[in-house]
Parts: C-alpha cells; structure tokens; sequence
C-alpha cells in the first residue's frame, strides 16, 4: 500500500496575526512556522502508526511551496516519512494547489491521501475535497478515526451532533482530524535519518487559479469588558438579559 | 441564478440552511436575479414553507438512496442541477456536508470556491468575498474571477429573516451514482444540544478543579437550553467527553453567548470561540488574558459565583 500525506507550512499557533503592504500580505517577520497541527498530528501520525503495523507500506510526503517549506518537511520526515516532494510553487489558491497535489498523486498510484481537516492561516477545508474530485475517488472529511483491512478503510468522521461510521473501498482521500492519533515528538534518530532521505522538487505543472486575496482585515477590537463585581453576580444576568438581550 | 444547497439530516432541513436560503435571496437580490433551493433526500418537513427564506423555488431528487451523504454522488446531482438551472452563484453552510461538497463542485465546475464566508460578497469591483482566516483572528477579502462562484457560509453569521413566502417545489430528475461510501452507522449525542449549531454555549476550564463540580457548568447550560464545552486540557484529562473540546484543535463555534468559566484564555482557547457575538468570562484572576477579549466578566471565585448566578437565571426563567 502506497500512503501520501498532504504537509502544509502554517505560522505557529501563538504567532502575531498581523498585516504588511496596506493590508494585502501577511507580515511574516518573526514568524515561527510549524507544520500545520491538523497535518502533523493527526494525518502523519496515523499514517506513520499504519506504517509501524505493516512495514510494507510505503509513506510519502507531499508539499506546495517554495524552499522555506523544507525545514517542514524534514520535520515531517523525521516524524516518520519515507520520501517527500515538494512542488515548488508559492502564493497559489486553493484550486491550484490541490490540482499540484493531484498531478503528483496520480503519477504515485497512492491507495490512502491524507490531508488536515484544515490550515489553521487560510481555513479552507477544501484541498482534500478538491483532490479527490479532481482523482474521481471518494472523499471523507473531518475523520476522527481510520482503520484498512485490506482494501478496505473504516472511516469514522465527524457530523453535527455526532459521528458516522464508514466503510469505503481504496483509493480513497480522508481529510483528519483530533481523534485519528496522538502528537509525536521527532527523536535523534529520526532527525539523523531524515537529512538523508529523498526530497524531491519539481516545478507546478498547472498555473490556473480561480481565487485570489485582496486584502486582510483584523476584526474590530472590542469595546473594552464590562466588569461586574464578584458580589453582585446578579448584575451580570440582568445585564445579559436587558442589554447583550442573549438570554 | 443563485443555487442554495439545502442540507438536511433525520428527515429535517437543517437551520443552518436556512441561513445560507437567506444569504443566497439577499445576494440574489443584489445581483437582480432569483434564489433557488436544492434538496437531496427525503424529509418530512413542508419544503415549499422554505419560500419564507427568500426562495422562489426548490429542486428536490426526493430519493431515499440521498440520505446518506456521499460527496461525489451529490456533487455529481448538484453540477447537474446547475446546468440545468443556469445558476452562477452557489451556496453552501460550511458545516459538514459543505466541506466535503462544496471544494468537490469547484473542481468539477472550475468555479472558484469561497469557504467561510463571513459576509455578503462585495460586488464594487468583480466579486469579494469576505471570509475567516488565521482561526478566526483576522478575514481575508477573496476575490472570485471564475464565472461560477461559490460561497460556503460560516454557521452563525448571517440572520435569519422570514418573509411568509412559499416556494415553488419541481421534482429534477438526475442520474444518481451508486454511492462508493456506505454508512455502516451513526451515532448521535441525544438529549444535549449540539455543540456546532448551540446559541448559547457554557464552557468550563481547569480552574473548576474536576468532573465532579461540573454541574456548575451543566446546570446553568439546562438552565439557558445551552450547549457545554470545556478547554482542551479537560478533554484531554477525561474530565468531559472529547466532542465538547473547543479551540485551534478542537470545535470552533460562533454561538450568540459563550460563558467561560474558570478559563484562562489561552491563544488557542480564543481561535476556537473568539468569533462568538457576546463572551463572558468568569476567572479569579484579573490578569486572565480571557478578560482582553471579552464583553461582559467578574473577576471571582466561581465556586461562589456561579451559584448565585444560576439562581438569578432561574429567577429570571421562572419570572
Ligand atoms: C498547538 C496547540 C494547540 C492547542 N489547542 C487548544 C485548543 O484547541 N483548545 C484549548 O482550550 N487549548 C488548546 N491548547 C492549550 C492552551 O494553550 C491552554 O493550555 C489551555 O487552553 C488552558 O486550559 P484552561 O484555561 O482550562 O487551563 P489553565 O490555563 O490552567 O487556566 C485555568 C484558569 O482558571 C482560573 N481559575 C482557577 N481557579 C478558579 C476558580 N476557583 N474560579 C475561577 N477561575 C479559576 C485560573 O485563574 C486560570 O485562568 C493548545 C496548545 C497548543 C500548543
Ligand atoms: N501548500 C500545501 N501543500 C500540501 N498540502 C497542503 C497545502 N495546503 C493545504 N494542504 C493540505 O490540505 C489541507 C486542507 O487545507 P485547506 O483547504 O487550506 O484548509 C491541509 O491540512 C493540508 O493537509
């Protein structure tokens, strides 16, 4: 079985949201950028602890961007990759990016594709889904836990209210999600083995986008709180009632 | 034309449907043109009585094989639906079916997609979109340069206005794929709110100390017919079920009201919540970062607090 998981470079969580060049781009100076939370802990790992049951799996790594997406990638790679390819390419939409991945999929012949359920900077939540039509396979978004049997997955996936088991032939997409598996840390070992392991690069093989950012905003600041005294509680639920009128 | 996708589940159409029904007819409006719904599935609701969220008319493929979500089987219907129809706009809620809908039919129409909206397009100059990024700590303005576009709508972000309306109901006939995912079963939390869809949510953090003093939170929930939620330390103790986890890694939820109780405010915390209309924190620390991003809040002890708070509430009901 042949496993790609879909590795996105985001700013760490607690990173300064802030905007340059009248708004229209990020301002990335300082910036510490991680692996996206929803890639690494749960797509990687799971697919990692798929590898460790059957050591005749075959685990590749796939990334859009430029170069500064390699300290990523070897990050991802010392988790527990076998080989990574990066697409060099920068500033795309969300089509775009997931046309890359699909060239590069489709070339692999790959049974599972594994994205995060999300980036944590552009929240599209629709990579996986747009690859998977592009691929004609299946699609679950936002699973909480995967198993394979053969060829077959057993997906389950979050619903409102809920969740929902399924069963699904390979090839199949899956977009993960808290759940599917627990947070690595990259040992010596690992780091050592990574900074020889493949990295291949290769140029977009598609140019067309469908979107494009204009500009950011930062949500207005809030008015300031409004403190009630701790022996007063009551204020506050007549406040709440007569003023905010939520309840 | 401005095609709805009208999400249902256990035979309802889902509320956050009837947002995106009125945030399609208004951008309809603006754009001249008409709002028209799409329904897959059986339902025991009156579909035409979607008329009252702006929709002239409603295509259903009424066929019980739909009430199970499969991407590519209903991505395949709606692409259909919208060559017949001629729409150029179509809208989703960004709720689960949308997710895993809406970025299947942008490839399959090239129409460019955008996911979380927050606002209605901007159409001064082509076609921008306002949506959530960075977890909900900034928006991003999208421009749509295809000719079809679509929109998946935040849950919570649009009201809900009713006209008395009905709309007109035309059975489409479409090729119906053999679904490639089978359902093998689904379970829901009964008797509780959901969490995505609450208005008013009560959330709980480490400083209420264990599970066993949590009817501070799940009393005035029942209280206020609110939702529960807790930080991820909590979850990630067993103190709550992981499903109430809120935050960058957990649910991010836009209710009208979230109470956080005994929480520190963590930058994490904020992504999953910050997008909520009204917060209200209650911490015994004023430094709590909590109290930079909220609206109402008592610096105190909640294990006193909070009980005088859900006796006022209870007046308040019983008032
Ligand atoms: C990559 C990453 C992702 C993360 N994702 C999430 C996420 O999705 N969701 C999330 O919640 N966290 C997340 N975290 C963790 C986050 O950073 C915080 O550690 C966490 O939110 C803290 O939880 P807490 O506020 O319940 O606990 P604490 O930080 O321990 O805060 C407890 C608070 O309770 C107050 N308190 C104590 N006693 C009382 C009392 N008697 N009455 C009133 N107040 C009292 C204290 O003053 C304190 O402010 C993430 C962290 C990382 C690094
Ligand atoms: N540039 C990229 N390179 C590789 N994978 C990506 C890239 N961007 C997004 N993804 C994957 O697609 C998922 C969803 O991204 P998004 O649709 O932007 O929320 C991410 O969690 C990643 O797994």
């Amino acid at each position: 079985m042949k496993i790609l998981v879909c590795i996105s470079k985001t700013p760490d969580t607690t990173a300064k949201i802030a905007f340059a060049d009248n708004n229209t781009k990020f301002a990335a100076d300082g910036v510490q950028w991680i692996i996206n939370p929803y890639d690494e802990w749960y797509a990687l790992v799971r697919a990692i602890e798929l590898k460790e049951a059957d050591a005749s799996i075959a685990l590749h790594l796939v990334n859009v961007g430029g170069a500064d997406s390699e300290p990523i990638i070897r990050k991802a790679l010392a988790l527990g990759g076998d080989e990574a390819i990066r697409v060099n390419s920068e500033n795309a939409d969300s089509y775009n990016i997931a046309a890359q991945i699909a060239a590069v999929a489709k070339d692999g012949g790959y049974d599972l594709i594994l994205t995060g359920k999300e980036t944590i900077d552009y929240n599209g939540s629709s990579i996986g889904g747009m690859v998977a039509e592009f691929l004609d396979m299946p699609y679950i978004s936002n699973a909480s836990k995967l198993d394979v049997q053969g060829t077959e997955a057993t997906v389950v996936r979050e619903i409102e209210g809920g969740e929902e088991t399924d069963k699904v032939q390979l090839p199949v997409v899956i977009s993960c999600q808290k759940g599917m598996a627990e947070q690595r840390i990259p040992n010596m070992r690992g780091i050592m083995g990574a900074r020889t392991k493949p990295l291949k690069v290769i140029e977009p093989a598609a140019t067309e986008t469908l979107t494009s950012v204009v500009s950011y905003d930062l949500p207005p600041a809030k008015a300031g709180v409004k403190l009630v005294p701790a022996d007063n509680p009551e204020e506050l639920v007549r406040l709440l009632h007569e003023e905010a009128k939520v309840i | 034309m401005v095609l709805v996708f009208l999400d249902q589940a256990d035979g309802h159409i889902k509320k956050s449907s009837f947002e995106a029904a009125c945030y399609g007819a208004k951008l309809a409006e603006m754009l001249g043109t008409t709002a028209e719904g799409i329904l897959l599935g059986t339902v025991n609701d009156d579909v035409a009585s979607t008329g009252t969220y702006g929709l002239k008319k409603v295509h259903t493929v009424a066929d019980a094989s739909l009430n199970n979500l499969d991407a590519q089987v209903y991505t395949k219907i709606i692409a259909q639906a919208v060559e017949a129809s001629g729409a150029d706009v179509i809208i989703f809620s960004h709720n689960s079916s949308g997710k895993a809908i809406a970025p299947r039919l942008s490839v399959r129409l090239k129409a460019g997609l955008v996911s979380g909206a927050a606002a209605l397009p901007d159409l001064s100059n082509g076609f921008t979109v306002k949506k959530t990024v960075f977890s909900g700590k900034a928006f991003a303005n999208i421009a749509v340069n295809s000719a079809k576009k679509i929109i998946a709508l935040n849950p919570n972000s649009y009201d809900i206005t009713t006209t008395g309306g009905t709309a007109e109901v035309v059975p489409f006939t479409a090729t119906i794929d053999a679904a490639r995912v089978k359902v093998a079963g689904t379970s829901k939390v009964t008797g509780e709110i959901p969490l995505s869809e609450a208005e008013i949510v009560v959330s709980g953090g480490r400083g209420l100390k264990g599970p066993e003093n949590w009817n501070l939170v799940t009393d005035l929930a029942a209280l206020l017919g609110a939702a529960t939620a807790c930080s991820r330390p909590v979850a990630d103790t067993h103190w709550r079920p992981h499903h109430e986890h809120v935050g960058q890694t957990g649910l991010a939820i836009a209710p009208n009201l979230y109470i956080a109780i005994g929480i520190s405010g963590a930058i994490q915390h904020l992504a999953g919540v910050n997008r909520s209309k009204t917060i209200v924190v209650i911490n015994k620390d004023p430094e709590a970062p909590f109290f930079k991003a909220a609206d109402y809040g008592i610096v105190g002890d909640a294990f006193e607090v909070m009980p005088k708070i859900i006796d006022a509430v209870k007046k308040l009901k019983s008032a």
